[in-house]
């Protein structure tokens, strides 16, 4: 690991500070990623800002209904908040499926959102990468790509981002909220990630000198029903080879009045399924109508080689969320277990 | 750069100098002198160097030492006053581990989890988000899943667990300095 400087400044204000000084200054937080990429030779921070004894570490429900939840909050603390678990499960769920027990003790919102992608060559210094050394070339086109894109990806760089809370965010509309030097901004959650473009080295749209120090939530909505589901190597303890978070509301005659879907493990951001989303709105909700709006959303995909097997397994993933989701809604109702219909 | 800290550790006070660099593990075993923390794949992954930090359980690993600053340190070790900590005598009464490596991480996870499961805290294979915790196998086996043994001892570890979660609330609360 490279010396470093470690500041743990008072408030959010002189953590900002300390990070628009710095060009090489780095928040802390849990640790949990920074840490590991520091001993790995991939992170080199000249400055490490500890920021992970602000004051940014509660759930607080908002005016007029909603949650802001601190950067600070500990992702199992999230996960198991009484509000959360009611209002919100897609994302307790996302949360519960995320690496350990002991890791979501350490992990925090904050960090969550900004942790590096799990390439392997990213995380190993004597490969090129164009996201850890801009210009050096790309080695897993080509290499090991069983957790690469489906989508979105580009000549540059084709590696998905790990995090499941993400996704889960993705699909309930929430908002970032970033402290700079100019002071407050507010982000979508769904436009927080960039896609790769010819500049991979920037995962999100946040400046270096930004600190997130708040997750908001909208008002839940009454009678939706929302779930998230990971799909992984083992039954636990690993990343996503794709994941779906799915968000639905099914009126009286089971006709979906609102459905937002995002896809996990497939893309450099939490891909936002709106194809599907636009095809289902209006429609009556049967498995068929489900495989119709995965495969309009699947025609589009462009899985890199050695990826390929995603796309079906997203497929029948997001059909298996939307069914499950709608017999809950509807009480186990008939109409939405019926035929798959065409591929 | 070096920076002077404080760390509580199994009951009694330790003032140290660490060079920045230094993470939670390497303070204990290589400052303090506290073996029971295991390293083992040093990234997060194997749950070896489990501790009880302020009573959550952590990977040591990659916590920076600096960033513990004043913290309360709990090991395997400091979890037996007189005789064992329930769940050791446990893991001995099982016979939950074969080179023991990972053991002492097992042990704290152990200690962290009933904490949690006590509290409320869902897992991955909970059903429904608002029902009370029953610990089953299932549930035990998902909530040690950030703990890895070599030796495969996991019958018996899970074995362990079931005796204490069967025993007397009181008896679990065990010896903590
Ligand atoms: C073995 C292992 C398995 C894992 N499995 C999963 C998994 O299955 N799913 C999953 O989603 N994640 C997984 N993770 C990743 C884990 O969730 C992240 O490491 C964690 O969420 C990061 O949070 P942290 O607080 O520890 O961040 P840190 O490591 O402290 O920081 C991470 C990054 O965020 C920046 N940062 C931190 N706080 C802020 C802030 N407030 N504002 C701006 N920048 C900030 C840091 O500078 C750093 O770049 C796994 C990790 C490990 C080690
Ligand atoms: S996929 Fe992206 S992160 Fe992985 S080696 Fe290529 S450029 Fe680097
Ligand atoms: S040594 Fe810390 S988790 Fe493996
Ligand atoms: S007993 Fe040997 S590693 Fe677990």
């Amino acid at each position: 690991m490279r010396p470093f400087r470690y500041e743990r400044p008072e408030d959010t204000d002189a953590a900002v500070a300390l990070l628009s000084e710095h060009d090489g200054a780095r928040p802390l937080a849990g640790g949990t990623n920074l840490v590991d990429l520091m001993k790995l030779g991939v992170a080199t921070p000249d400055v490490v800002v500890d920021v992970s004894r602000l004051p940014l570490d509660t759930v607080d429900p908002l005016d007029g209904g909603g949650a802001r939840i601190g950067a600070n909050v500990r992702n199992a603390d999230l996960a198991a908040h009484p509000l959360i678990r009611r209002d919100y499960p897609v994302l307790s769920r996302a949360l519960l499926s995320a690496a350990s027990p002991q890791l979501r003790n350490l992990a925090t919102t904050g960090g969550n959102l900004l942790q590096r992608t799990r390439c392997v060559y990213f995380q190993d210094v004597t490969t090129p990468c164009n996201k850890r050394e801009p210009g050096s070339g790309c080695s897993a086109i080509g290499g090991y790509t069983r957790y690469h894109a489906v989508f979105g990806h580009s000549d540059d760089c084709i590696a998905t981002h790990p995090s499941d809370m993400a996704v889960a965010l993705a699909v309930l509309d929430a908002t970032v909220v970033a402290l700079g030097p100019g002071g407050e901004r507010r982000i979508p959650a769904a436009d927080f990630h960039r896609l790769p473009g010819d500049r991979p080295h920037l995962d999100t749209v946040l400046e270096r000198d930004e600190l997130v120090v708040a997750v908001e939530l909208p008002p839940p909505v009454t009678g939706a029903v929302s779930t998230y589901r990971k799909v992984r190597d083992r039954a636990s303890f690993a990343f996503a080879l794709v994941s779906v978070a799915a968000h639905l509301e099914i009126d009286d005659d089971e006709v979906i009045t609102g459905v937002r879907i995002a896809c996990g493990g497939v893309a450099h951001k939490p891909w936002r399924a709106a194809r599907a989303e636009e095809l289902l709105t209006g429609r009556a909700a049967s498995t068929a109508a489900f495989a119709e709006a995965a495969d309009a959303e699947l025609a589009d995909a462009t899985p890199v080689e050695g990826a390929e097997f995603k796309v079906p397994l997203l497929r029948r993933t997001i059909i298996a969320v939307l069914r499950d989701l709608a017999a809950e809604a509807t009480g186990g109702r008939a109409g939405i277990t019926g035929e798959e219909g065409p591929r | 750069m070096e920076m002077r800290i404080t760390l509580r550790v199994d009951g009694a006070q330790h003032e140290v100098t660490v060079d920045t660099r230094t993470t939670l593990l390497d303070a204990l075993r290589d400052r303090i002198g506290n073996y029971s923390p295991k390293k083992g794949c040093d990234h997060g992954q194997c749950g070896s160097c489990t501790v009880l930090v302020d009573d959550r359980r952590v990977t040591s690993c990659l916590s920076l030492a600096v960033a513990q600053d004043s913290r309360d340190v709990v090991t395997a070790a400091g979890l037996s006053d007189e005789g064992l900590h329930p769940v050791q005598q446990a893991f001995v009464d099982t016979d939950a581990f074969q080179c023991g490596y990972c053991t002492p991480g097992q042990v704290c996870s152990v200690v962290g989890m009933l904490d949690e499961a006590g509290q409320g805290a869902p897992s991955h294979v909970t059903e429904d988000l608002d029902a009370e915790v029953e610990l089953t196998d299932e549930e035990i086996r998902e909530r040690m899943s950030g703990n890895l043994c070599r030796c495969a001892a996991y019958p018996n570890i899970v074995a362990a667990i079931r005796q204490v979660r069967d025993s007397a609330p009181a008896d679990r609360e065990g010896a903590r300095p």
